[in-house]
C-alpha cells in the first residue's frame, strides 16, 4: 500500500516538475510567436508589394525606416498624442483615484461605478457616440489632433483610476499618520511618504495609458478627420500591401517596452 | 457606574512616580486631560475623561479592545480631535494642534515603518522634517542604543518583528518628545520576545526619562512595566494607581476580574465592630477590615484572590486568624507545575478558585475531596453588589 502511494506521489511529483513546466513553455511560445514574426519580418526583403512571406534577409528596412510615404509622420503623430494623452489621463486619473479612496462624499459609490463604464462599453459604440458629440458641438470641421486627444484621455482615464486606486487602497493610512506624527506637514507627508509609495501605481497607469493610446484604432478612426495615426496608417497600408518598415516600428516599440520593464525591475531590485 | 474618581491614585502610585521622575521638575511637563470626550456617529469612545500623567512616569492605559484606550492615545497624538474637553501638555493647550506641531511621538501598533526608506532614513525622518543639524550622528547614536547599527542600510521588510519594533521605538525616541505614546507596541511579538522587550522598554524609559504612555490590553504587561496603571472600560477610567495597589485594592468588579482573577461571593454587611465589618456570606459570618471595603453597608460582593485561598482539610489547625468557608467539594484539580489550581463547589452551588503553590508544604487534594477554604481576613475585599460580578472576565487573550 505504502509503495503504491509513494509511487503515485512520485508520479505526481514528476508531473508537477515537468509537465506543468512544459505547458508553461508552450503557453509562452504561443504568446511570443506573433512578436517573433514581427521581428523576423522587419528584416524581410519582400519580392512583391504584398509582403506576407519571408523572401530574404536585409537590413534595408532598419536603415531606411521612413521610406514608406507618410509612415513616419503617422508614428510622430501617434507618439505626440500618446504622450499628451498619458500626461492628461494620468494627472486627472490620479486625482480622481485619491478623491475616490481618501474622501467620503455623496455619490462616491456611484462615481466608482461610473469610472468602470467606459472600460465596459464597446469601443465602436463609444467612438461613434463621440463623433456624434463632436459634430453636434460644432467641431465637425476641426476633427484631428485635438479631438483624438480628448477621446484618448477619456478612455485612458478609467484605466488610470482603477490602477492608482488599487495601489492607494493597499496603502496603510497609518504610514501617513506616522509621517505626520514625525513632524511632516501635509505637503511633506504627501511628498515623502504618499507619493513614493503610490508612484509605482502611477507609473504603471502611465505606461498603460500610452500603450492604449498608441494602439487605438477604432475610436481614433472615427474621430480623426484628416489626421492619420500609426494604427490608421497600417490599416490603410494593408489595403495596398504592408511595407516591411511597419515591422521595424513594431519591433522598436516592443524593444522600448521591454527595456522599460527591465529597467523598472532592475531599479526595484536594487532598492531592495 | 461607580463613584470612583479617576483621579484617585493610591498611595503607592505617588511614590513610584516620584522615583521615576528623578530630577525632573515636579509638575513641569505633566500631560493633563480634562473632561475629554470623543463621540463617533454611533457610540461614545471616550466619556468625559480626566487624567493626569506626571512628567517622566511610565503610565499604562489598560483595558479590553474597544474600551477607548487607543482613541485616548490618538487624541494625545493629534490623530483624532476630541469632541469635548481639553488636552494640555506642560501647561500648553494642545487639543487642536496638528500632529506635527506636538512634542509627542508615537510607536504605532504594527509599527507603520516607511517601507520605501532604509532603517537609517526611517529613524532620521523626524529630525530631517524638523530641519535639525547633525542628523547622521544622532541617528547613528540612536541605532546604537537599540542595537541595530548593522542594519542601518536595510529596509523594514528585511527585519524581524523584534527588530522592526526597535526601529519604531528609535524612530520616535530620537526626537526626544515630551511624551512617547506606545500603542500596543509588543502585541505582534511572540511571548518570549515580548518579555525581553518589556524589560528593554522599561530600561530605555528609565535611561531617557521621557514620559511614556503605554496602551495595552495585557494586564501582565501593564503591571510589570508601568509606574501607574489606569484601567479603562467603556470609555471611562475604572481605577488608577500603582500596579500593586490596583491588584490588592480593586474598587470595581471589572478591575477585580480584568487585573488577575477574583472569587466574588454574594454577601451582606451586618454591621461593624471597631475596625472590622461583619459580613454574612451564605450563612457564614466573616470579618473584613473596614479599609478593605469599597462599600460598607448592605449587599456586597465579597472578593478574594484565588492565590490567597488555602485549601484545607475540614477541621485542620490554623497558624493564625483565618476567614473560613466550609463545605466545599473539589470539582477540579489542575496541576500546572509551579502551582495547582483547584475548583471547589460550595454548598450554595458556586465554584470558587484556589491556586496553591507547589511548595510541598500543603496537602494535595483530589476531585471529590471535602475541603474548607481559608484565607487571611486582611486579603478580603468588598465591592458594590450592584455591579456585574462577571465584568471584565472575558478577557481577549491575543497573545
Amino acid at each position: 500500500m505504502t509503495t503504491v502511494a509513494s509511487g503515485r506521489s512520485s508520479i505526481g511529483k514528476w508531473i508537477g516538475d515537468h509537465l506543468i513546466m512544459g505547458i508553461g513553455l508552450l503557453v509562452l511560445l504561443y504568446m511570443f510567436t506573433p512578436i517573433f514574426i514581427v521581428v523576423l519580418m522587419s528584416f524581410n526583403d519582400p519580392a512583391s508589394r504584398i509582403g506576407y512571406s519571408f523572401d530574404g534577409f536585409t537590413l534595408h528596412n532598419w536603415l531606411n525606416p521612413c521610406e514608406p510615404n507618410g509612415m513616419c509622420d503617422a508614428v510622430v503623430l501617434s507618439v505626440q498624442i500618446g504622450l499628451a494623452a498619458t500626461l492628461g489621463a494620468t494627472f486627472l486619473g490620479t486625482l480622481m483615484a485619491f478623491a475616490l479612496v481618501r474622501h467620503r462624499f455623496r455619490g462616491r459609490a456611484v462615481a466608482n461605478v461610473f469610472t468602470f463604464l467606459p472600460m465596459a462599453s464597446p469601443e465602436i459604440v463609444m467612438g461613434s457616440s463621440l463623433l456624434a458629440l463632436f459634430v453636434t458641438a460644432g467641431f465637425a470641421g476641426v476633427l484631428g489632433f485635438w479631438t483624438i486627444l480628448v477621446a484618448h484621455i477619456m478612455f485612458c482615464l478609467s484605466f488610470v483610476v482603477v490602477t492608482v486606486k488599487a495601489r492607494l487602497a493597499g496603502l496603510d493610512p497609518r504610514l501617513e499618520q506616522a509621517a505626520m506624527d514625525l513632524y511632516a506637514n501635509e505637503w511633506q507627508t504627501f511628498r515623502r511618504v504618499t507619493l513614493p509609495l503610490v508612484f509605482p501605481g502611477i507609473l504603471a497607469a502611465a505606461l498603460l495609458s500610452f500603450s492604449l493610446s498608441f494602439d487605438d484604432f477604432i475610436i481614433t478612426n472615427l474621430n480623426s478627420g484628416q489626421a492619420v495615426t500609426f494604427p490608421m496608417y497600417v490599416w490603410g497600408a494593408n489595403q495596398r500591401g504592408i511595407p516591411p518598415q511597419i515591422n521595424v516600428i513594431g519591433t522598436a516599440m516592443f524593444l522600448i517596452a521591454l527595456i522599460t520593464v527591465l529597467a523598472g525591475e532592475l531599479g526595484r531590485r536594487r532598492r531592495g | 457606574m461607580t463613584d470612583t474618581s479617576p483621579r484617585t491614585t493610591g498611595p503607592g502610585a505617588g511614590e513610584a512616580v516620584g522615583a521615576a521622575s528623578g530630577n525632573a521638575v515636579a509638575g513641569g511637563a505633566d500631560l493633563v486631560l480634562t473632561g475629554v470626550t470623543k463621540r463617533f456617529t454611533d457610540f461614545v469612545a471616550v466619556d468625559n475623561l480626566d487624567l493626569t500623567v506626571p512628567q517622566g512616569s511610565f503610565f499604562a492605559l489598560l483595558g479590553p479592545s474597544g474600551c477607548g484606550k487607543t482613541t485616548t492615545l490618538r487624541m494625545v497624538a493629534g490623530l483624532e480631535t476630541p469632541t469635548e474637553g481639553e488636552i494640555r501638555l506642560a501647561g500648553q493647550d494642545i487639543t487642536h494642534l496638528k500632529p506635527y506641531r506636538r512634542p509627542v511621538n508615537t510607536v504605532f501598533q504594527s509599527y507603520a515603518l516607511f517601507p520605501h526608506l532604509t532603517i537609517f532614513e526611517n529613524v532620521a525622518f523626524g529630525l530631517r522634517r524638523q530641519g535639525k543639524p547633525d542628523v547622521d550622528a544622532a541617528v547613528a547614536a540612536m541605532l546604537d542604543l537599540v542595537e541595530l547599527s548593522d542594519l542601518a542600510s536595510r529596509r523594514p521588510a528585511q527585519l524581524s518583528g523584534g527588530q522592526q519594533q526597535r526601529v519604531a521605538l528609535a524612530r520616535a525616541l530620537i526626537n526626544r518628545p515630551q511624551v512617547l505614546l506606545l500603542d500596543e507596541p509588543l502585541g505582534a511579538l511572540d511571548l518570549k520576545l515580548r518579555r525581553q522587550m518589556q524589560i528593554e522598554l522599561k530600561r530605555i524609559q528609565t535611561d531617557v526619562g521621557i514620559t511614556f504612555v503605554h496602551v495595552t490590553h495585557d494586564q501582565e504587561e501593564a503591571m510589570t512595566m508601568a509606574d501607574t496603571v489606569a484601567v479603562m472600560n467603556r470609555g471611562v477610567i475604572e481605577q488608577m494607581g500603582a500596579p500593586m495597589d490596583l491588584y490588592e485594592h480593586p474598587m470595581t468588579t471589572f478591575v477585580a476580574n480584568f487585573l488577575g482573577q477574583s472569587n466574588l461571593i454574594g454577601g451582606r454587611v451586618l454591621g461593624s465592630d471597631g475596625a472590622d465589618l461583619e459580613v454574612e456570606v451564605h450563612g457564614t459570618r466573616l470579618r473584613v477590615p473596614r479599609s478593605r471595603g469599597a462599600q460598607d453597608t448592605g449587599e456586597v460582593w465579597v472578593g478574594i484572590r484565588p492565590e490567597k485561598v488555602q485549601v484545607c482539610a475540614p477541621g485542620s489547625a490554623d497558624d493564625g486568624p483565618r476567614s473560613r468557608l466550609a463545605g466545599g467539594v473539589i470539582t477540579d484539580a489542575s496541576f500546572i507545575g509551579v502551582s495547582t489550581q483547584y475548583l471547589a463547589r460550595m454548598p450554595w452551588g458556586q465554584e470558587l478558585m484556589a491556586f496553591e503553590q507547589n511548595t510541598g508544604a500543603h496537602e494535595q487534594f483530589r476531585v471529590g475531596d471535602h475541603v474548607e477554604l481559608r484565607w487571611v481576613p486582611e486579603h478580603t475585599f468588598l465591592l458594590d453588589a450592584d455591579q456585574d460580578a462577571n465584568a471584565g472576565v472575558e478577557r481577549v487573550d491575543e497573545g
